[in-house]
């Protein structure tokens, strides 16, 4: 027989500090959430939403968020199965660009989205030429979200198709389903889970998007200011405005949090596509 | 008819095979685990390119790497079942059936009537509206193949079709199965690693060995002439090669064997003959038996085996290579007291042996 080696306290000191630790994370997330909350008198709350210019940033932020993330969806979709699907030359290059979004700064972003459609950028004077103009716009706006938010559908919804079980894929293939009908019919259905995810998670990240946005298309009240640059610009102005939104766009993210793993989707563990049902007794 | 010669390598694995099999007809492959079964149907359904073969079923050609043809599984007329029937989750037992009907062209209403009157034909028709989770094992099965069938495949592809089911509903399914698949006017092969089922089921029965057909044949046949050990085993014969001593008298013959001299009535002519005797036939004794058997082995217990599904059987492995089975009565081994590594004898009577060339 082997006898424990090490001393008698090390077991409970290790388990004391990793307790710690956590405790510590713990607060470091929670303190600053809740002195915003203690910044809130519940009065203020309700009397600044009816202030017209937070509701016209929240009306924005809104609209401009879900068309992104929508538009996330459109555009996400087919990339998604792809790299899901297919090998090709080029695969591994094709899916560090897709996941560049989610590393690089968003201030970064937003001046690389100038110098590509900027009036001035590469594709400026075509975009002028049909009498199109982003920068400084609400469709900039929804560029500059779709550009941060989409890698984080395509992750998503890539991990969802990847995940359906082959032997639905055989069946279907044995039971004349070209690829299209199979995506549709099967795919898609399948990892749907994972896309209701991915579509959480795009807008989340759409709607907090302050970086790419400012620098992209600015600070126009009512076109392209959108909450999280309010909150911004009312820090300097009015305290008690900017925690009020500040503690709108916590709620919402914590909202769609909780509603996602209500779902049973969580966002760091994408859910596998239902299993399938090993055949019962009877 | 289907016609198929097939070469795949897998890493380390090589499957090189000759089928045919008439229409409405069942050829069973039967073989272990890893014998490249499930590899064949794959081949055959199109899921898997043959390095080089030609399939040829319906009078169609759906592969020749000869002349580069090649047909994807949604252009074959084919019907695939794989082990667990990989029922579509997220659709009721109706679409399940009528997906391949819409897939194919078909619109949504005449797909549906056409899976409901197959479901019917199942006897299925109360469970049109149930989800795959809700079923018996033996329930997705029978859906499984309503959903294939409904397509009117000229070939149809099972996979262990009853090896997902429990012991006591196995029974029930593989009667009905067997009802279905004789009146169906398409080729069937049915893979299975048991060879009571392919006994059950194959009008032709082939016996997959590493990748290789080690016998072709119909149950009695490959009862009466297994070829190779292998298949002997397989099928839980004992067979032992044995080497003729002396003719006579009469239709008496004595012949050399690993495991000792035999004595037989009736063998064929040859010198080189295979001995085939079943373990049914065999009794045991913890003494050397008086003379009324012939034939008497000496042997030592390797394992006792309960024979399924019970267990009132039990096979008795003896050693030394090569080794050699009785089938006794679990009342019987128990009142022997028989434990490993005790010394037996084996004996059976000259009419229980079957020689042949």
């Amino acid at each position: 027989m082997i006898a424990a080696s090490s001393p008698r306290w090390r077991e409970p000191l290790g388990r004391a500090l990793m307790l710690g630790l956590a405790a510590l994370v713990a607060a470091l997330v929670a303190l600053p959430v809740v002195a915003l909350v203690l910044r809130v008198p519940p009065g203020t709350l309700l009397a600044q939403l009816g202030n017209p210019s937070v509701q016209e940033a929240l009306r924005l932020s809104l609209t401009t968020s879900v068309a992104a993330a929508l538009v996330s969806v459109v555009i996400g979709l087919p990339m998604a199965h792809l790299l899901a699907t297919r090998a090709f030359p080029g695969k591994r290059v094709l899916e560090i660009l897709m996941d560049l979004p989610m590393v690089i700064p968003p201030t970064v972003a937003g001046f690389a989205l100038l110098m590509a459609f900027g009036r001035a950028g590469l594709l400026g004077g075509t975009l002028t030429a049909f009498g199109i103009s982003l920068p400084f716009t609400t469709a900039g706006v929804v560029l500059a979200q779709v550009f941060m938010a989409v890698p984080f559908f395509v992750g998503a919804a890539r991990a969802g198709f990847s995940a359906v079980d082959p032997r639905y894929l055989d069946a279907a293939a044995t039971l004349r389903a070209g690829e299209m009908h199979t995506f549709w019919r099967v795919r898609l259905p399948l990892a749907l889970p994972s896309l209701v995810a991915g579509l959480g998670m795009a807008w989340a990240r759409a709607l907090g998007e302050f970086g790419a946005t400012i620098t992209f298309a600015g600070n126009l009240a009512g076109v392209t200011r959108t909450v999280p640059l309010d909150v911004y610009l009312l820090l300097h102005e009015d305290l008690e405005a900017a925690a009020t939104l500040s503690l709108l766009l916590i709620v919402m993210a914590a909202v769609l949090l909780a509603g996602m793993r209500q779902a049973g989707l969580g966002l760091f563990a994408p859910p596998r596509a239902p299993r399938f049902a090993p055949p019962r007794a009877g | 008819m289907l016609r198929a010669s097939l070469r795949h390598a897998l890493g380390e694995f090589r499957l090189e095979c000759e089928l045919e099999a008439a229409p409405g007809s069942t050829l069973v492959l039967v073989g272990e685990s890893g014998s490249g079964k499930t590899t064949v149907l794959r081949l055959l359904a199109g899921l898997l390119r043959p390095d080089a073969g030609r399939i040829e079923c319906d009078g169609a050609t759906w592969c020749d790497t000869g002349t580069r043809q090649w047909w994807s599984p949604q252009r074959r007329a084919v019907g695939y079942l794989s082990q667990d029937y990989a029922l579509f989750p997220h659709l009721s037992v109706l679409d399940n059936v009528g997906f391949g009907l819409v897939a194919s062209g078909h619109g949504r209403r005449t797909s549906r009537g056409m899976a409901a009157a197959m479901l019917e034909r199942l006897g299925l028709t109360a469970l049109a509206e149930r989800r795959p989770s809700q079923l018996s094992g033996g329930q997705q099965q029978r859906v499984a193949l309503a959903r294939a069938l409904v397509l009117e495949p000229a070939l149809l592809l099972l996979d262990e079709p009853l090896s997902a089911l429990d012991l006591e509903t196995r029974h029930a399914v593989r009667t009905e199965l067997r009802r279905t698949l004789r009146e169906l006017p398409c080729v069937t092969v049915f893979v299975t690693h048991a060879p009571m089922e392919a006994m059950l089921f194959g009008d032709r029965i082939a016996v997959l060995e590493r990748g290789r057909v080690a016998q072709t044949g119909d149950a009695p046949a490959l009862l009466r002439r297994p070829r190779t050990r292998y298949v002997a085993t397989l099928l839980g014969l004992n067979l032992l090669p044995g080497r003729v001593r002396h003719r006579g008298p009469g239709d008496e013959v004595a012949l050399e064997t690993p495991r000792g001299l035999v004595t037989l009535l009736a063998a064929e002519a040859g010198e080189e003959l295979f001995l085939v005797v079943s373990p049914d036939q065999v009794t045991l004794s913890r003494e050397p038996p008086s003379a009324s058997a012939r034939n008497v082995f000496p042997g030592v217990v390797e394992e006792i085996l309960p024979e399924p599904p019970h267990g009132e059987r039990v096979r008795v492995v003896l050693g030394p290579a090569p080794s050699f089975v009785a089938e006794v009565t679990a009342q019987a081994s128990h009142a022997m007291g028989l434990t490993a590594g005790q010394r037996v004898y084996a004996s059976f009577k000259a009419t229980s042996v079957a020689a042949y060339a």
